[in-house]
């Protein structure tokens, strides 16, 4: 499975995860599947995090942020396709906590490392399965021009 | 009477690949019981085994968290649209 995203998103994505150092950013990746499950994004949506009470080291997306956009991209023939965040001073690998709180079968999880304020490794996962069969997967992301 | 409930990408295997399910109801409960009837695969992904919708699902009655209306009981009309969407967390 491959992530597809044109340069200028991914580079939009990682310096939001900058702009909200030291806490997490956190945003929605719209696009459409492929018929083998990879995705192309379209458009990466930045979304507030919620976490005040933690926000250097959890994020949550408001459900009406997730609901509008879920609506509005629909509307445009478009469907999420999977979620970044970033981990400030932290690797860019998911975590227990990105395991537990993690929903959305098969889509991207994208995680971006920003280290001391400078965005640094950017990877991407995808969930798969359900319950206690529930993992995440590497998947590779390519990066387009366009 | 006839209500649009949209799928998120995750609960689609569930649901005949659908991303938009009519169905009818007078209430977000009966639309979510009436939905999960026609495809019941989606039960356990949207209710506990005591029947209550999971805590990491969001329904929503157009703008509104249903847990903030009349829950199961909020009363619907033709021209709503029902948003399920599961929770999007995380942190390292």
């Amino acid at each position: 499975m491959t992530l597809s995203i044109p340069r200028t998103l991914l580079e939009e994505l990682r310096r939001h995860g900058e702009e909200t150092y030291p806490h997490e950013c956190c945003g929605v990746l719209v696009g459409s599947f492929d018929e083998e499950g990879g995705k192309t994004v379209t458009a990466a949506v930045r979304c507030g995090n919620t976490r005040t009470d933690s926000p250097q080291n959890r994020y949550h997306i408001s459900p009406s942020e997730l609901v509008r956009i879920q609506r509005e991209a629909m509307l445009a023939g478009s469907d999420i396709v999977g979620f970044y965040h970033s981990h400030p001073d932290h690797p860019a690998r998911w975590s227990a906590t990105d395991l537990a709180e993690a929903h959305w079968t098969g889509c991207s999880y994208l995680i971006t490392s920003v280290e001391d304020g400078r965005a640094a490794v950017s990877n991407s996962f995808v969930l798969l399965d359900v319950d206690e069969a529930k993992h995440f997967q590497d998947e590779a992301i390519t990066v387009t021009a366009e | 009477m006839p209500i649009k409930v949209l799928i998120p990408t995750a609960l689609r295997p569930y649901a005949g690949k659908q991303s938009v399910i009519e169905v009818s109801a007078l209430t977000v409960g009966e639309a979510l019981n009436t939905l999960v009837a026609q495809h019941p695969d989606l039960r356990r992904h949207l209710f506990s085994e005591e029947g209550k919708l999971c805590s990491f699902v969001n329904v929503y009655l157009n703008d509104e968290d249903i847990r903030y209306l009349s829950k199961d009981a909020t009363p619907v009309k033709e021209t709503d649209t029902i948003s399920i969407v599961p929770s999007v967390a995380g942190g390292r």
